[in-house]
């Protein structure tokens, strides 16, 4: 019941804000909801770190039956990596509603939907039913679509009539790889079908499916060009849900779905999932020095940083493993801070072209700092959260030896140097530099609220970097289990 | 989770160096404080920000000073062998099961030199700063970037593995990024800065792989393990890392290569070394403390730090060393025809440094024969000083004149005299005139140099001549040549105290600091030997030194036409050299026409045009079919009854078909 109610508060949050009034109301109302989300996800945290002695893999589970005649159930459970990503819904949902603050149109509807993708998400992370966790994911796609319709910014209509499609081309993929899966395993169950060993050949034929669906959402070369698109369009709070929690459920189903439940295939596909990876990684990032909008710059960018989730999965060794999912979770929070950060620019210059802005440092000192660290992090400086993640992924992907793999390795590392050179050139043209525009003089810095949502992810980032075993702790049983699972299926 | 942090972070040992060992925690953390002490305070600071950090590395340095005494006097020795002490270590992650990574402190005898050089030059620079930055508005941030700056390169120096040096590594180098790019509003600077970090960043890709190569085969990132695995010819991760090779190299050559690359990005070596002259856009105190006589020199501390893995692979040690050497021709011939004052000791600091990594290059394992070792890294601490000081005094001379240009000064003896005084000395120091700093350092690099590379021998001798013309020619256009002409600048002199003091202390150590016994407290295996200077040997450098002293006065003491003459007379060869080699040009023709246009810009134009295409093509094949089909659903009952009975008919001739 404690895992059900994650889905259950943000519905109620809903019910509530359905029935108030004023906008105020409405803000106040979807805060509060938030910050009981966090203070639930603590909760659960504490619950879960006083149970972790027992042999359970998940726990805190709860089992029903849903839709007995196809042996659904509504099974939910946490493991390590699953309270991560809970955790850093929280975070992101909360600083979604700060930064959404000064929403005037239709504000009431806005926070409906950004709460009802929290609610998908929860409910995505927390499933131990394959096929809950596809319908949890379908619930965190639609609200997306409407939200950048109504709300965005550009060309909304066609990019969110991209993101919609090629995010359901994926979900449809999924579909049939799950379909595939009953019908060599016969349940849904993530456990049982865990312990069920599939037929080797079945696995070859399911995997790509799978894989290449929830690829989809993890932006997987060349399936990634909603991306762009869609981050730009959306708008900031959608655009932290996007980058920050959508792209890992994509990361998250990769890991937990295709390459836990397939093993052996994971192991025949994986130099395939490399070159794919380490093309984004690179790739991705070169295509980001060519941008010139600043949400652009950072969509692409996160193209080329999930990448590294791809390519710590794709390498199957603990370290890479572990790194993957240190990445998922820090960058999660980069991008949400990197488009918070945007976000507030633009909401007061009303440009995000980087030849338009300058010399902000001068104008709005918070912000500007926030966008720096942002960059800086974002760059794999030490001491924050991606240094930590990235470092990782290396160190695991160097522990392959053959020649493919260490090309690939090389690859993912060279890209440290254009990353370094896209944020400088964004940094260095956007906010410092003389100012540009004589109007900019008179702009405001960060209110209070988005001081808070800024420094809510400051924190997540710092903390990882800093202390990056706490996060590490928490996954290393659930990546043995994935690890004992793979070396068992050779 | 409190309990299990407090765990974490302090894990003290017994220490061997009593009651100061435990100290050394505070040399870090102290300018760690300071940096977010004023980067989260500096609203109710502002005044206060400078005293507060400069009293903070006042105390760093105390310690530093007390732990150097006690490590190199009482305590670091046993049975005539300098120890390796471990402070204290934190555990930051695991990245294998064997493979942890742990913060901390861990000393020896070249940890505990860099120490106290790195505290002290940077105390000088905070003092030197109250004054230089007094009215900067963002006079907190510079301190801070400053405090961010001294802790991580204290970090650098006391690491305990080798990630804990790569993200210090790369901590230095943000604030080195912040503090070029201080004056942010200046395009130059911004510019500058940029280009600091990412050729810093390209060559520590080559320190990155590098690491990942050591650690993957020794499986270890700590210095010791590592060093002592690849020393012992008989364990398995030498054989396994010598038996592979790759390119004709082994993967050993290779790590070290590439570790190397890394270091001389940092170090500004060939032909690494562009972002060093553009750096001097940063505040004068920057540049003497970062460009100068810390930062700059990490490249020398990673060499020195895996000097006995580098002493067994003669290829990566011989690379050392020619990289070295055609550094230091190469910057000193550049720094005789640049007029900007601080872009000539820029150069000249790359020349140094030159000479350093030579002396590594040309140095062995050992006793004795470890002496470059010791020179190198004498050179590193003489140097430290005097260029330090030399900074300093071109930051008095650019507060006085408001002017980077030899042009703008000339005869300001009389206005500055102090500044005068330590400005000659540290030219002294730096040209090798006995009984000064330098002298004693570079005489040690060349006897070294001279018995195990002939080659190299002669490139420093030619280079140690150009040093002294190029010093001297700066320090008779700045303070002789013509006289000032001081009616358009206001006279505020030398600056307050605070300023004077600093250039003080630093003349006193450049004139002083090479009369230590260098080679008994740091040597390349721990062992203190006796070094002598051969009286013999060291004449001829001297005397080469006092002719390009000599011929610099002949040129630059009084205002003549004698330069342009020579100028005229040579051109094609010193506009060469005054555009640098025509290297910075070479690399933006290699950025901006092969990487930027050849590789970016296709990218993006092939995500847009194809990949993206394909997708949007799929999109609209799906909707021209549908448009097609969707006709078929016309509402119309005949139509219907037609595809009926079509469809009827077709079935039946199916079922005919097969039932014959």
């Amino acid at each position: 019941m404690l895992l059900s109610s994650l889905v259950i508060l943000p519905l109620l949050t809903v019910l509530a804000v359905a029935f108030c009034k004023e906008l105020q109301q409405i803000r106040v109302v979807a805060f509060i909801g938030t910050l009981l989300q966090l203070a639930l996800v603590a909760y659960i945290y504490t619950a879960y770190q006083s149970q972790s002695i027992t042999q359970s893999n998940f726990l805190l589970e709860r089992d029903c039956e849903w839709f007995p005649l196809l042996n659904i159930h509504y099974h939910v459970g946490v493991d390590g990596i699953s309270m991560a990503m809970i955790i850093l819904t929280a975070i992101i949902v909360i600083a979604g509603v700060l930064v959404s603050w000064k929403i005037k149109e239709l504000s009431k509807e806005f926070f409906i939907l950004l709460l009802l993708l929290s609610a998908g998400a929860y409910g995505f992370f927390i499933s131990l039913d394959v096929f809950t966790l596809f319908f949890f994911l379908e619930v965190a796609v639609i609200p997306k679509f409407l939200l950048i319709t109504i709300w965005g910014s550009g060309k909304k209509e066609y990019s969110a009539m991209k993101l919609a499609l090629m995010l359901m081309t994926g979900s449809a993929l999924i579909f049939v790889g799950l379909m595939g899966l009953y019908y060599t395993a016969h349940s849904f169950d993530l456990q049982t079908i865990s312990k069920t060993l599939l037929n080797p050949e079945a696995q070859k034929i399911i995997f790509p499916f799978l894989f290449i669906g929830f690829g989809f959402f993890a932006a997987l070369f060349p399936f990634h060009t909603w991306v762009p698109d869609g981050h730009s369009s959306a708008p900031t709070a959608a655009s932290m849900f996007l980058a920050g929690i959508s792209m890992k459920l994509g990361g998250y189903g990769c890991l937990r779905v295709a390459t836990y439940l397939l093993p052996y295939a994971a192991q025949y596909y994986s130099p395939y999932i490399i070159a794919l990876a380490a093309i984004a990684i690179l790739y991705g990032a070169f295509a980001t020095m060519m941008q010139t909008d600043l949400k652009y710059i950072n969509a692409y960018s996160s193209v080329s940083h999930c990448g590294f989730v791809l390519l710590g999965i794709g390498m199957l060794t603990q370290t890479a493993i572990t790194g993957a999912v240190m990445q998922m979770v820090s960058h999660g929070l980069i991008t949400a801070l990197f488009f918070a950060a945007i976000g507030m620019l633009y909401e007061r210059t009303h440009t995000r072209q980087v030849k338009e802005l300058g010399g902000l440092l001068k104008v709005m000192p918070f912000i500007s700092t926030v966008f720096i660290i942002a960059g800086l992090c974002s760059l794999g400086l030490p001491g924050l959260s991606g240094f930590a993640a990235e470092v990782t992924v290396f160190v695991g992907s160097w522990q392959r030896t053959e020649t493919a793999y260490r090309i690939a390795t090389i690859v993912s590392c060279a890209s440290i140097v254009v990353t370094a050179v896209y944020i400088l050139r964004a940094t260095g043209s956007s906010i410092l530099g003389a100012v540009k525009n004589e109007h900019f003089l008179s702009l405001k810095d960060a209110t209070w609220n988005e001081k808070l949502a800024a420094l809510l992810l400051l924190i997540g980032i710092i903390v990882i970097g800093i202390m990056p075993y706490v996060l590490q702790n928490a996954i290393t049983a659930p990546v043995v289990d994935i690890m004992n699972h793979l070396n068992a299926n050779k | 989770m409190m309990k299990e942090l407090l765990y974490h972070i302090t894990a003290f040992k017994s220490l061997p160096l009593g009651e100061v060992g435990g100290a050394a925690l505070w040399i870090i953390l102290l300018p760690l404080a300071n940096f977010i002490l004023l980067g989260l305070g500096k609203k109710y600071l502002k005044n206060m920000a400078g005293v507060l950090s400069t009293v903070l590395l006042f105390i760093a340095v105390v310690i530093a000073l007390s732990i150097a005494y006690h490590y190199f006097f009482i305590d670091g020795k046993q049975n005539g062998v300098y120890q390796t002490i471990t402070i204290c270590q934190a555990h930051w992650l695991s990245l294998s099961p064997t493979m942890n990574v742990e913060l901390g402190i861990q000393l020896d005898a070249l940890s505990v030199m860099m120490l106290v050089v790195v505290t002290f030059i940077s105390s000088m620079v905070h003092l030197f700063s109250l004054g230089y930055m007094k009215g900067e508005e963002r006079y907190a941030n510079y301190f801070a970037y400053l405090g961010l700056f001294t802790f991580s390169m204290l970090g650098l120096v006391a690491a305990t593995n080798l990630l804990q040096l790569y993200m210090c590594w790369e901590l230095v180098g943000v604030s080195s990024y912040l503090l070029i790019g201080f004056y942010f509003e200046k395009p130059s600077a911004v510019a500058a800065a940029k280009k600091a970090f990412i050729v810093t960043r390209f060559a520590d890709l080559g320190l990155l792989i590098g690491i990942l190569i050591l650690s993957f085969n020794t499986g270890s990132f700590d210095f010791q393990t590592v060093i002592q695995s690849l020393t012992n010819t008989q364990s398995s991760s030498f054989i396994s890392i010598t038996a592979s090779s790759f390119l004709g190299m082994s993967t050993l050559t290779w790590g070290l290569i590439l570790i190397f690359i890394g270091g001389a990005g940092k170090s500004a070596m060939l032909p690494l070394h562009i972002w060093l002259p553009d750096a001097m856009e940063g505040p004068t105190p920057v540049s003497a403390l970062i460009h100068a006589a810390t930062m700059v020199v990490a490249g020398v501390f990673l060499v020195a730090k895996l000097f006995a893995v580098f002493a067994i692979d003669v290829t990566a040690l011989q690379l050392v060393g020619y990289v070295g050497s055609a550094s230091a021709l190469f910057a000193a011939i550049i720094a005789c025809t640049q007029t900007d004052i601080k872009r000539v000791l820029a150069y000249s600091t790359m020349s140094q440094i030159g000479y350093m990594m030579f002396a590594l290059g040309v140095s062995k394992y050992g006793g004795e024969e470890g002496l470059g070792y010791s020179a190198a890294l004498f050179h590193l601490f003489t140097h430290a000083f005097f260029k330090s000081l030399l900074f300093l005094c071109a930051g008095a001379v650019i507060h006085l004149v408001h002017s980077n240009e030899m042009k703008d000064m000339g005869g300001l003896r009389k206005l500055m005299p102090v500044t005068h005084i330590a400005f000659l000395i540290a030219c002294l120091a730096i040209a090798g005139v006995p009984p000064f700093a330098g002298f004693f350092s570079k005489e040690e690099i060349l006897s070294a140099t001279y018995k195990n590379n002939k080659g190299i021998y002669i490139l420093a001798l030619f280079t140690s001549a150009v040093t002294a013309f190029y010093m001297f020619r700066l320090y008779f256009s700045i303070f002789w040549n013509k006289s000032f002409d001081n009616h358009h600048h206001e006279h505020h002199g030398e600056g307050t105290i605070t300023m004077k003091l600093p250039l003080l202390i630093l003349m006193l150590c450049a004139a002083a600091v090479g009369f230590i016994p260098f080679s008994e407290f740091i040597s390349s295996d721990n062992h203190p030997f006796h070094s002598a200077i051969h009286i013999g040997f060291s004449i001829l450098p001297v005397v080469l030194g006092l002719c390009g002293i000599t011929l610099a006065a002949f040129l630059y003491f009084k205002q003549n036409d004698r330069p342009d003459k020579i100028v005229n007379s040579i051109q094609v060869l010193y506009k060469t050299a005054y555009r640098k080699f025509y290297v910075d040009e070479l690399y933006l023709f290699i950025t901006k026409k092969i990487i930027f246009n050849g590789i970016a810009k296709p990218a993006a134009w092939i995500d847009k045009n194809i990949v993206d295409s394909c997708m949007n093509g799929v999109a609209s094949i799906t909707t021209t079919i549908s448009a097609t089909i969707k006709n078929m659903q016309s509402g119309k009952v005949q139509q219907y009854a037609l595809y009926f009975f079509a469809g009827v008919a077709v079935l039946l001739m199916a079922v005919l078909y097969v039932w014959k």
